[in-house]
């Protein structure tokens, strides 16, 4: 591929050193403060109001400064993080089963297939404790046991129970905690709400994040918003693929405009792909709905032995079936981690075998753990999810197997920060799932909601006065020009929209997306599927500013011109996603690349020549960006090979 | 309108009966559309995304939703549907509702959540930040970041942890006050005021959570509550009408003196 990038060395993570365990604490005491008395001189911008921004915006507020809560929901308490079901790591040891702060590192760094930045996963399971704290004196009803304490259970991957949970609401009874503390500080003057405001760009003065544009998405107004610095918290792209899991308005457009603007992104082509989906059933289908993991605990994963099998699942006899999960990993069965199961699902439906009316299925079976243990005790552990199931497809999951297929559902990159949370252009920090630097390659079950947690309770309210205390912020208007050329350029965009009067809607071209990205940057990659990628993704975005049609003015609450506003961004970003992963010559967590497996199948890591954070700095749309690395060691977990076996 | 139980892939043609207004200002109007082949295994949403694309088609202004997460989580989503908050089914949001629940020719009427206190924004869009502004009121346990104890130094029987899980499942999406002849916010206030009220981390604020956020739903134009339990019937997160009780219970504590 493309050899015009190269090594910089302007990446500073600002990692403390010393002692993995004594970094967190020594960087605390290191840091400035800001008195109490000077905090409400200083304003902050937080855009988004998931986990990481409703947690975020009111721990600072709590602090004294002023904050300024932006999101796209009509409230704060719509974010995606609402969704997430399993539940919430700590390090508690409640259990009494060896769980440590140390473990919880290590399984998390590993989990990563060591591509993640070992000073931050340290700091991540340090004030995982902390967030249980936090949340249950909120009031947040986690499980309890019948003597009063907290329930704990065990999900993906570890040996040990520390998954905190709410019955399968665990996001949402997370984000209503956040989200209370936010309205509390909103009463108390402290927080001024924002929602039904779309962030278009970052404002930038004398080279810090200053401030923000924002169209009010019921009056198509541009507001300008100046502060002392800005947090986004915008979430992941797995929309960029159309079909995800992820909620639809999640979208690229915050990170991708600040990365315009300056911000490296790392990582993109980090993409986790889930292998226990509700597959697509049509051609109008406009979202995919997750089955909790723990499904595969007692239900069995096959397909026909014979290709194109088109008989009902239950008139195949058991010795025309192929348990292919438990054939191919004996030692695992169909508990083998999400990313080979999700690989060996397609490898089955590629070559034909898959059920279903698309051919784009496998079977989630039940019958022998219900013969073995009855319908009762099935319906008592999965209940709710067979429920859901029948809701969505109409097939009684009791009577005839579930149909699966995996479907995108979080992204390990996102822009690049430092230990501090700060991106590239200071004064621009990054929270939860829109920046890259915890979870490596590969996500664990259980963590997004402890890293969103964690950024916005405790470790924001510190760097943040580090960073106001090591400036001097002298006040800025929206008045000034900086805000107002970054107003019109706004502007200008989405009139530029308006302007082209096309014949596509924006569901036409994101579904064209969609195909080129699940095709070539989804479960497994190669180098001339990316490449074909770049280039179909370049032919549709001059097809999308040649073809759009977004009826309407730009004055009104216009819901067509907000989506296609989004999907232009994300054609400027699955560009830089398909370059990152062309460029990784090396398989890695959810990074898959076909020329670098095991003989099993297995990810081939190639810690020699990539073991680094590839950070790109934006040179135009369409130009090549250029790679800044960010070298990764490993000093306290040694880099291994990433084996379930 | 029974549930079907073919799953075969069928299509049904449809009358659209739905809810217009370009603004708040706008006096709005029923528009008529027909919509053919729409698959049953549609969902409720998917449909109305169907039906915009075939308005885009014909240069009109596609209808106008809210809608974010369509796994009946977020509590964005909410139409009155043939006069039903959310549709005929129970315990259901809009985005889990799905095409088989109807027939070949039916004429399905759509309309925004009704309200003085949810004004309507555009289409089928309503203002719920009424919502927000009650929960601002006061439901929250005032507690700053910071180091609370530990988290098994509250211990919380069980049963009143599975309680208060039922009340703080609400989704906060209105079809509540859409369900109610007085628009009355009850279910809501009463959820979360039992949410916290039933754990120990809740209490010290009970009495003045709930004077606060009554005051607020009243402030907002809720109506009164008549014991009707449309809302518990149309809710879709299954929150029960004993909260409306707990909350008058805590409104009447909130106001003696001891």
């Amino acid at each position: 591929m493309s050899t015009t990038t190269q090594a910089s060395s302007t990446l500073i993570s600002n990692v403390p050193s010393g002692p993995m365990q004594e970094r967190w604490t020594k960087h605390k005491f290191e840091m400035k403060l800001v008195n109490p008395a000077n905090k409400r001189k200083f304003d902050v911008i937080v855009v988004g109001t998931g986990l990481a921004g409703a947690s975020a915006a009111a721990s600072l507020a709590e602090l004294g400064y002023n904050v300024k809560s932006f999101c796209i929901q009509d409230s704060p308490r719509r974010a995606h993080s609402i969704a997430a079901q399993g539940g919430i790591n700590a390090a508690k040891n409640y259990p009494n089963d060896g769980d440590s702060v140390w473990r919880l590192f290590y399984d998390t760094v590993k989990g990563g297939d060591y591509r993640s930045r070992e000073s931050n996963v340290y700091r991540l399971a340090e004030v995982s404790n902390n967030i249980i704290d936090q949340c249950v004196a909120q009031g947040v009803p986690f499980a309890r046991e019948y003597g009063g304490t907290l329930s704990n259970r065990s999900f993906g991957g570890a040996q040990v129970s520390r998954t905190f949970y709410a019955r399968g609401q665990t996001g949402q009874q997370l984000l209503l905690g956040a989200y209370s503390a936010l309205m509390r500080q909103v009463k108390l003057g402290k927080v001024q709400l924002y929602p039904r405001r779309e962030m278009l760009d970052l404002v930038i003065v004398d080279g810090m994040a200053r401030g923000i544009v924002t169209r009010n998405l019921v009056t198509g107004e541009f507001e300008s918003h100046a502060a002392h610095a800005v947090l986004l918290c915008t979430g992941g792209y797995g929309n960029a693929y159309f079909l995800s899991t992820n909620a639809k308005s999640c979208n690229v457009t915050a990170a991708w405009r600040c990365h315009r603007r300056g911000a490296f992104f790392a990582n993109p082509c980090y993409t986790q792909i889930h292998p226990t989906c509700i597959p697509v059933s049509g051609d109008y289908q406009s979202k995919l709905t997750l089955m909790s993991e723990s499904l595969r605990n007692d239900g069995r994963v096959w397909v026909s032995k014979k290709e194109g099998d088109k008989r009902h699942p239950t008139d195949i006899p058991e010795d025309e079936r192929d348990y292919f999960l438990e054939r191919r990993y004996p030692a695992f069965g169909n508990l083998v981690p999400r990313d080979v199961a999700s690989r060996a699902a397609k490898e089955r439906c590629d070559a034909g075998y898959g059920v279903g009316e698309t051919g784009l299925a496998v079977y989630l079976d039940f019958r022998d753990a219900i013969k073995r243990d009855g319908e009762d005790v099935i319906r008592a552990k999965y209940g709710n999810l067979f429920h859901m199931y029948e809701k969505i497809t109409a097939d009684n999951p009791y009577e005839v197997p579930m149909k699966i297929y995996p479907a995108v559902h979080y992204t390990m990159g996102g822009l690049w920060v430092d230990y501090n949370l700060m991106s590239t252009i200071p004064g621009l920090f990054v929270l939860g799932e829109a920046n890259f630097s915890d979870h490596g390659a590969n996500r664990l079950g259980a963590s997004a909601l402890m890293q969103g947690l964690a950024d916005g309770y405790f470790v924001i309210p510190y760097t943040l006065s580090h960073h106001f205390g090591s400036h001097s912020l002298p006040s800025v208007s929206t008045d000034s020009p900086a805000f107002k050329e970054t107003l019109v350029e706004a502007r200008n965009r989405v009139e530029s929209i308006l302007a082209v009067k096309g014949n596509q809607t924006v569901n036409d071209l994101h579904r064209k997306l969609g195909k080129i990205m699940w095709q070539h940057c989804g479960m497994a990659r190669n180098a001339e599927g990316l490449k074909i990628a770049k280039e179909q993704i370049r032919e549709l975005r001059d097809e999308f500013w040649q073809t759009i049609k977004v009826p309407g003015v730009g004055e009104s609450f216009n819901q067509n011109l907000e989506y296609a506003g989004r999907l232009a961004d994300f054609l400027e970003f699955s560009e830089l996603l398909a370059h990152d992963a062309a460029e990784r010559n090396e398989s890695c967590g959810g990074h898959f690349r076909e020329e670098h497996q095991t003989e099993e199948n297995a990810a081939r890591r190639d810690d020699e020549n990539y073991c680094y954070v590839s950070a790109w700095e934006f040179n135009g749309v369409g130009e090549t960006p250029t790679l800044h690395k960010e070298d990764l060691k490993f000093e306290a977990v040694p880099l291994a090979v990433r084996s379930y076996k | 309108m029974g549930a079907t139980t073919d799953t075969s892939n069928e299509t049904i043609d449809l009358t659209i009966k739905v809810w217009r207004q370009s603004g708040p200002d706008d006096r709005g109007e029923f528009r008529t559309y027909d919509l053919k082949g729409v698959s049953t295994h549609m969902s409720f949403l998917e449909m109305l995304d169907v039906l915009n694309e075939q308005l885009l088609a014909g240069d009109e202004e596609p209808v106008a939703f809210d809608h974010d997460c369509r796994e009946g989580i977020c509590g964005m989503c909410g139409m009155v549907i043939n006069g039903q908050a959310h549709g005929p089914d129970r315990e259901t949001t809009t985005c889990q509702l799905h095409m088989r629940r109807f027939n070949d020719g039916d004429t399905i009427v759509i309309e925004p959540w009704r309200a003085t206190a949810f004004p309507v924004i555009r289409d089928l869009v309503v203002d719920r930040s009424a919502f927000d502004r009650i929960i601002e009121a006061g439901g929250f346990v005032s507690v700053n970041t910071g180091n609370p104890p530990d988290a098994n130094a509250i211990l919380v029987p069980k049963d009143d942890a599975e309680q208060s899980m039922n009340a703080a499942a609400c989704i906060g999406c209105g079809a509540c006050v859409a369900a109610c002849k007085n628009a009355s916010a009850m279910l809501f206030v009463g959820a979360k005021v039992s949410h916290l009220a039933l754990l120990p981390q809740g209490k010290p604020e009970r009495k003045q959570r709930a004077n606060d956020m009554v005051a607020q739903m009243d402030k907002e134009q809720f109506g009164s509550c008549t014991n009707t339990y449309e809302c518990e019937a149309a809710c879709p997160a299954g929150i029960s009408v004993e909260n409306i009780a707990r909350l008058n219970r805590e409104y009447l504590r909130s106001l003696l003196p001891f």
